[in-house]
């Protein structure tokens, strides 16, 4: 039997017009991924509030991962352009706060993209149990 | 250049003020002490003669304020602003905080603005006064007699760096205008970037964990002027200072600059009134830094009405998961 195993805490946004629909065609193909992923469905990428990372961060997630349409394929035509924009200066200032930036990914994923879904889910689950527990970015007054 | 007195703005504004050009006048009052000055509206012609001042403690940014003096101001009111309050009060114009028509702004040229802080430091507790000379201050001590400073020794960390002399909006200026200026207000992120990331969340575990959560930084910054804020929402969790554990205040200060990156003119007033002493323009500029490199040099607040690079995006934008692995080699 296998003692303290860690078990990763692990919140992926998917926007509803791709990525989520790319993790039921990954479940529909039998692909497997961790079940430490847990999908919240948010109806665009640019949905994702730097805040929502950061409580989920402070409430005990070890990983987030957003995931959205390609560049160009937003079903709100600019969405994911902004997303884009926002994500990449969060996780800039995560990483000058000296947080581990492997914790926070963003992927662009169609709905036709079972396959990926998985890989990606599976690598940033790998990646989140080689960094450990979040310590730096958790707070005991939001923990439940 | 010419001096600027608080004689030459008295006149200035009783004479604004008589001709009927405003109603009112906003700038700076004196208080307890020579160091604690205080942003006010006058009203009165005896008012102003007697309790306005400006001088080396007039740091602060007196732009936000305008959002509600104008509210109620049925005639205009003159403002009294240094190169960089007004590109704060561009960015409050391009945010629609308030009305143009109702302020009439007066450019002054300034020569950099005096931190209490470091007097207090060279010249110890009891303070009695503090006077202005031609390169620096003079200060009388309880305890260690008279001193006299140097002015660029007592600098604010923003008026050492100062981006600019440049008055980017006025009606009337005093004085000749000044330019745009070289700086090195990037050094210190720059520092911090090639430190190891145990080191620099070491530095802001030593900086942020002594935050007080008074909220001064938010209530002092010209970018933020929501009306609700969610830092008040009994219900976050997190509208109190923690008490334990290592994210102590990160969350409250990373969404405080995200909040306003894009739109923050680096202004530096978060830093000046931080009690705590914490470095925030750091955090601000830290943005800054990032959005000149990824979209290109963009400063908020010198144009009314430009789009800031987060309500912006070009199609070949850098992907973040690239943004954050810049610096590994
Ligand atoms: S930053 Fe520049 S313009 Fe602003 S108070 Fe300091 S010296 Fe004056
Ligand atoms: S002004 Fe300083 S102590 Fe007060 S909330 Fe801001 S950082 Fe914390």
């Amino acid at each position: 039997m296998q003692v303290n195993e860690f078990k990763p805490k692990i919140v992926a946004f998917c926007c509803n017009w791709c990525s989520y629909a790319g993790a039921d065609l990954a479940g529909s193909n039998r692909l497997s991924y961790p079940a430490d992923v847990k999908i919240i469905r948010v109806p665009c990428s640019c949905r994702v509030n730097p805040m929502f990372i950061l409580r989920a961060f402070q409430r005990g997630a070890d990983g987030v991962i957003i995931c959205g349409c390609h560049p160009g394929d937003c079903h709100y035509t600019s969405g994911n352009y902004y997303t884009r924009r926002r994500m990449a200066l969060l996780f800039s200032m995560l990483d000058y706060l000296g947080i581990e930036k492997d914790r926070m990914r963003l992927e662009w994923v169609s709905a036709a993209e079972g396959a990926k879904f998985a890989t990606t889910m599976n690598e940033f689950t790998e990646k989140i149990i080689s960094l450990g527990e979040n310590k730096r970015l958790e707070d005991l007054r939001c923990k439940k | 250049m010419q001096k600027i007195t608080r004689e030459i703005l008295i006149d200035k504004a009783a004479f604004l003020l008589s001709t009927g050009v405003v109603g009112s006048v906003f700038g700076w009052r004196a208080g307890e002490f020579d160091y604690d000055v205080t942003p006010a509206l006058f009203t009165d012609k005896t008012d102003l003669k007697n309790n306005f001042v400006f001088g080396d403690f007039c740091g602060a940014n007196v732009s936000k304020y305008l959002i509600k003096a104008t509210k109620n101001a049925e005639e205009k009111i003159l403002v009294f602003l240094k190169p960089c309050d007004t590109y704060s009060f561009n960015q409050l114009l391009t945010e629609h905080r308030f009305n143009r028509e109702k302020v009439y702004v007066v450019g002054i040229p300034c020569e950099g603005m005096a931190d209490v802080r470091k007097i207090k430091e060279k010249a110890g507790e009891g303070i009695l006064k503090i006077s202005s000379t031609e390169d620096g201050v003079i200060v009388d001590t309880l305890y260690n007699g008279t001193i006299s400073l140097k002015k660029e020794d007592i600098l604010l960390e923003r008026c050492k760096n100062c981006k600019s002399k440049k008055h980017v909006a006025y009606d009337e200026l005093i004085g000749e205008d000044g330019t745009v200026l070289e700086n090195d207000r990037f050094d210190e992120v720059a520092a911090l970037e090639a430190m190891s990331p145990e080191e620099r969340f070491n530095f802001w575990q030593n900086e942020l964990s002594r935050c007080i959560r008074c909220n001064a930084c938010r209530d002092v910054c010209p970018a933020c002027t929501c009306e609700k804020c969610v830092f008040d929402n009994p219900e976050s969790g997190v509208e109190n200072k923690a008490a334990y554990n290592s994210f102590e205040e990160k969350m409250f200060h990373i969404i405080r600059a995200f909040h306003v990156a894009g739109r923050c003119t680096d202004c530096g007033e978060c830093s000046r009134v931080c009690p705590q002493h914490i470095p925030l323009h750091l955090l601000n500029r830290k943005f800054i830094k990032d959005i000149n490199q990824f979209y290109g040099e963009y400063q908020a607040g010198e144009e009314v009405g430009s789009r800031a690079p987060l309500v912006n995006y070009t199609k070949e934008d850098i992907e973040p998961n690239d943004a954050v692995n810049k610096g590994d080699k």
